[in-house]
This record gives structure tokens, sequence and C-alpha cells, in this order.
């Protein structure tokens, strides 16, 4: 194992959307010295790896960015931080045009407007965003990429972050890292839940599968008031593929009807979590399975829709040209995903402030890492990167660079070298993974119970992620690569323990699906109109319950 | 779900490995690319787009409907054309610009 120590200004941890936003923004604000640290390469990570065949949170002609808030906090039931979202809100644009700037290409009319999909949506070929991203970053003489460096644990002393340690996956490296602030945007949590296919293709999912809740996991351990994770994220998808389904719903109106050819989903609500709570209820009376109603649209429609799923979820034309069962003949069948946990579609992560700052000084939140603000998607990350880059610059100029303890050093040295030494694990990294997704899925609401779930099944959960977060101290990794993967089940199972805290803590059903309590079946306004956050003390995961940011609110400190 | 490498055509370049978001392709000692954890493909397609002499191509796992297809890209004349190879010998192929939006 060698070792090198890095002094940078600005850590960027993850260069995905965020990071990749957040770069770009303090570049051209200041000249100070930036280090993105990416477990993978920045050309095609994150979230946009194949691309993105929509911008979902634009502000269209005749809206205002208030709009795009309302529409959010409606989707969550009232649970979303207004703050958070209007600053988001009012920078969708900007961005925008800026990702054009780069070269994205966006559909336009003959009179050089954007053309709208819906209230909030643009057209584009997004199919090269991320490396359009990328290539500006690469470009930036005060950045420094480090790809397949894998970030392991910050270091935090008296409440401040001092830097963090990584992991060089493919040169056995142990870096260690000050800077005089952090910025944390290693997207959201894949793979606690079993997946819809759990056997070869068991990282076919919604979300990126490298995406373990890292960020999480680091802020958690040291002491991060962490938010809503009980407001799970399950995506409605076509059936297997598991590709998108709102380029069928909103692109060629596709509605979602049930096998006696029913349109269903006016029964239930159009939220996000209505939609997958009418699938689900459709499937158990007996009226599945669900589609998309497709049958019927033009060879013209099908074409485009070919393209538009090459461009963002290829597997999708793929099986349709292959089993001949194309769209204009057959609907296409649907289903719920296993829950993640995404900051970006739902509230979950960190508690930030307005400026994205954390509860731990010198860090920064943006993307699906940070909390109390969904429906971001691709130019919402992009906002928050901004928002976040900018409040770090300031930091930074008014503090310097502390200094990492030998101590703490020699203590994830001898970790490390405990993981890669001799082996005296009984279980693999892969077995303990299986158990984990079997656990949540059995106990914590996973496709198996129909995402449902009681206080008795979350006390197994719990102990059950308790047992194996003890085995998982014991693993053996071949390489670095398998240090790696010893580290990102850590990090899940660590996830796992909040999510499960905060399923227990909310004791109302407000988002079907999402969060389905058998317990307390019903919504309750009275009690629940409150943010249900979380912090880990001595060993222990507190709970803490916020009164909203009140309507209207622009600007949240934090306090206590 | 999960690639395939024909290492007669592989020439060894390394930029499938370099852009893999898993870091799941790796460099043999015969100096051709492999998938060393085919499970954990997330199915991106980004090494097929590097890859210069088209020798990585995509598949749909049997779990979820997969009959044998093997899809790879072609850059021609700045048009990406995805080549879909059918197990009987037929190919399917289409064309995308992309200085073209999507129309959905």
């Amino acid at each position: 194992m060698k070792i090198e120590k890095i002094k940078t200004d600005f850590l960027i941890i993850g260069g995905g959307t965020a990071g990749c936003y957040a770069a770009l923004t303090a570049s051209e604000k200041s000249d100070c010295k930036i280090l993105i640290c990416e477990k993978a390469n920045i050309k095609r990570s994150g979230c946009l790896a194949a691309g993105v065949n929509a911008l979902n949170a634009y502000i269209v002609e005749g809206r205002t960015p208030q709009d795009y808030v309302d529409y959010a906090k409606k989707d969550a039931d009232g649970i979303v931080r207004e703050d958070l979202l209007y600053t988001m809100s009012e920078r969708l644009n900007a961005v925008t045009k800026r990702l054009e700037e780069l070269g994205l290409v966006i559909l336009k009319d003959e009179n050089g407007n954007y053309v709208a999909r819906g209230n909030r949506n643009l057209k584009i070929n997004g199919e090269n965003i991320k490396p359009l991203l990328a290539g500006a970053v690469e470009q930036l003489p005060n950045v420094t990429v480090l790809n397949r460096v894998n970030i392991i644990d910050f270091s935090v002393s008296d409440n401040r972050i001092k830097g963090a340690f990584g992991i060089g996956i493919e040169n056995d490296t142990f870096y260690i890292i000050e800077a005089k602030a952090v910025m944390i945007a290693t997207g959201g949590a894949a793979g606690l839940y079993k997946p819809n296919n759990p056997g070869f293709s068991r990282h076919k999912m919604w979300y990126p599968p490298f995406n373990t809740g890292a960020g999480y996991a680091m802020g958690i351990r040291h002491g991060a008031e962490m938010t809503t994770f009980e407001m799970r994220f399950i995506a409605l998808r076509c059936k297997d593929t598991i590709a998108p389904t709102g380029t069928l719903a909103q692109g060629a109106g596709a509605k979602q009807i049930n096998s006696l050819g029913e349109i269903y989903e006016t029964k239930y609500g159009l939220t996000t979590s209505e939609r997958v709570y009418g699938t689900v209820n459709e499937n158990l009376e007996g009226r599945g399975p669900c589609y998309l109603k497709t049958e019927g649209i033009t060879k013209e429609q099908e074409e485009s829709l070919y393209k538009a799923y090459l461009n963002m979820a290829p597997s999708q034309t793929i099986k349709w040209i292959e089993s001949g069962r194309i769209p204009s003949q057959y609907n296409v069948e649907i289903e719920g995903t296993e829950p993640y946990i995404v900051g970006g579609h739902t509230a979950s992560g960190y508690w930030v402030d307005t400026k994205r700052a954390t509860t731990i000084n010198g860090l920064y939140a943006a993307g699906d890492v940070a909390g109390g603000c969904p429906q971001k998607y691709v130019t919402g990350a992009l906002a928050e990167g901004e928002i976040a880059a900018v409040a770090a610059i300031d930091y930074i100029a008014e503090h310097t660079t502390q200094s990492i303890d030998e101590e703490e050093i020699h203590a994830h040295i001898s970790e490390i070298e405990k993981f890669t030494g001799e082996n005296k694990s009984q279980f693999t990294i892969e077995e303990l993974e299986e158990a984990m997704q079997t656990v949540m899925d059995s106990y914590a609401g996973g496709i198996k119970t129909n995402y449902r779930f009681n206080e008795e099944q979350l006390n197994i959960a719990d102990y059950k992620i308790q047992q194996l977060i003890e085995l998982s101290g014991n693993l053996h990794a071949g390489d670095f690569q398998e240090l790696m993967y010893i580290y990102e089940l850590r990090e899940r199972l660590t996830v796992c323990r909040s999510v499960i805290a905060h399923l227990k803590a909310r004791h109302e059903t407000r988002w079907h699906s999402f969060a389905e309590n058998l317990d307390y079946p019903e919504k309750d306004d009275v009690n629940w109109r409150k943010y249900v956050n979380s912090r880990l003390e001595n060993g222990e995961i507190k709970i803490i319950l916020r009164d909203l940011v009140e309507e209207g609110e622009r600007s949240y400190e934090h306090s206590n | 779900m999960s690639i395939a490498i024909d290492k007669s055509k592989c020439i060894g370049c390394g930029k499938c490995h370099n852009v893999c978001p898993g870091t799941l392709i790796k460099i043999g000692e015969d100096h051709k690319a492999y998938i060393k954890y085919p499970k954990d493909c997330w199915g991106c397609t980004s090494c097929i787009k590097e890859c210069p002499v088209h020798a990585i191509s995509f598949y749909l796992g049997a779990d979820i409907g997969g009959m044998g297809t093997k899809v790879h890209t072609e850059q021609k004349d700045g048009i990406l054309h995805w080549v879909m190879e059918h197990p009987d010998g037929k190919v399917t192929e289409i064309e995308i610009n992309p200085k073209e939006s999507n129309k959905y």
C-alpha cells in the first residue's frame, strides 16, 4: 500500500452532476485549488452515464419558480423545505442555458424557443450530457480530478471538517486529503433492498448501482443531522428493463391501465407515490399486470420512442425490437422498483441550511445527498452544486487548513490492513450484501411485502442489520477494489439502520408505498406535519422532530 | 444485462476500462479487455461508445427477457448508429443524429 498526502482548498467528493457543476462554479469565482475525487471516471460517472432525454426541472414560459416549489411540495405532501426548493427553482433556467452553451442539444421551435414537454420539462438529446460536463471541468486550470479514488471517511474534529480519507482502487494507494472546505456529492443509495431482478440482472436497476449511500453514511457516522430518510423513493418503471416511464406517460401521453383495460391512475391520484401505490394495489386486487397504454401509437411515434430510449435507457429499445412486442402493438408492462434513498427525487438526505451547509462546519452537500429538496433532477442538482460551491468559496476565504492527526491516519491504515490481511472471514462480501437486501426486503417494506411494514418488522430488521454490521467488520478483501466493496457494504448497512429508524419514527402513512406503515395506515396532519430528522449520538440514532419551515420562507439557518 | 467483449477484435487500448462507471472492465495479461464482474454491469453502454473497433456489445440477460441480440454502436459521419445483431443473423440499425433532440 502506498500512502499519498494531498493538500487542497476545496475538496469535492463525487464528480457526478452536482460535483462537476460545483467545480465549474468554484473555478469561475475563485482561483483556489479544487480537487474532485471520483470513484469511477467523471466522463461517465453518476446518474447520467447512459444519458438523459429530458430536463425535468425547468420553468417554462408563463410559469414561475414558486410554481415549481408548489408542485414539489404537493408531490411530497408538504414535507419539503421551501427555502431550498425556491433557491433551486430560481436557478433552473440559468443552469439550463449554461448546459446549452456547453453543447447540449435542446429542442426548439421555428422561432428558436425551447419546446416544453408539459409544464416543467424540456426535450433534449442528452446522450452526451455527462461527457459535456466532464469535458468542461477537465479544461479548468485550477481543478484536479482524481479518478478511481473512493473516499471512505471524513476527517472531522470539534464538528469541523478537515478533509477526507480515500483509497485508490486501481493503484493500491491510501489518500489523506486536507481541505479548507468539502462538498459531498456522492449521490443517493441503491442496493439497500433486494432488487427487481436479483439474479444475473441484479444491477439492471433504476439508479446507478454504484451509488451506495457513501455520503449519507460518512455524515451519519460523524454526527451530521439527516432528514426524511423515511420518504423512500420507489420508481414506476418498465417491467424487466427498469427503464423510465415518463417518456411514455408524458411524451406519448400513455395512461396507466390494468389488465381489464381500465385507466386506474385517476382512482389513486397522480403524485409519484400514488402512481406506484395504484399499481401495487391493482395487482393485489387481481387486476394485474398493469401497463402503460401505448397500443395504437403511430409508427412515427414509435420510431421516436426507440430513439428517445436509446439516448437514456437503451435496453428498452433492444427489448422492444428483439422480442417483437413493439409499443404500437403491445402495451408496456410496468412495475415498481425496490426502494431507494435519493434526495434528488424525494426529500432524504443531509439537513442543510439555505446555502447547502450541513451541520458539520465546512461541509456542504448538493444533489442526491442533500435533503429537503425533492424533484431536483439534473438541473436541480446543477443548481445545488452552484449554491454549495459559492458558499464553500466564501468559507474557504475565511478559514485555514487544519492538519489531520497522525493517530487518525494510523487508525484508518490499520483498518485497511485488517481487511486486506489474512482471510479469517467465513462469509464473502457478496453474501453479506445479499443478506442485507433480504432483511430489508422482508422486514423494512421491500417488494416482497408490497412496500408495507409495521413496527415489529422494523425491530427485527434493525436487529438483523446490526448483526450484519458486526459480521462486516471481519470481511476480507483480496485487492483494493474488493476493499471498496467492503466499505460500500458498510455504508449501505449504516444507511439501512437510519432508514429503519426513520420509518419507525413517523407514526402515520403520509406517502403510500414510500412509507406505508401498517400500524398507522392514515395520514395525521395534526401531529406529523413535521420533519423527521436524526443524528447519531454515542452509537445510537437520536430522532429529532422539527417544525416545518414556514410557507414562503426563503432562508433557513442552523440554530441548534 | 451485461456486455460481451470479442477478444479477436480488441486492440487493448483500454478506453473501455477507463470509462466504466463500475470499474468492472480490466485488461488481462494478454493485453485484451475482459469484464471481471459481468453481473455488476448497469447497462449504461459507455464502454460500447468508447470502443474504436466495435469489439464490445451488450445484451439483455435471459432473466429480463433477453433473446440473444447483441448491440453495439458505430459513429459514421457524426451520426450514432445502434447496430443490433439478432441470433438469426438479421441486423436492425437505428441512426441517431446527436444534433437532433429527442421528440419526447
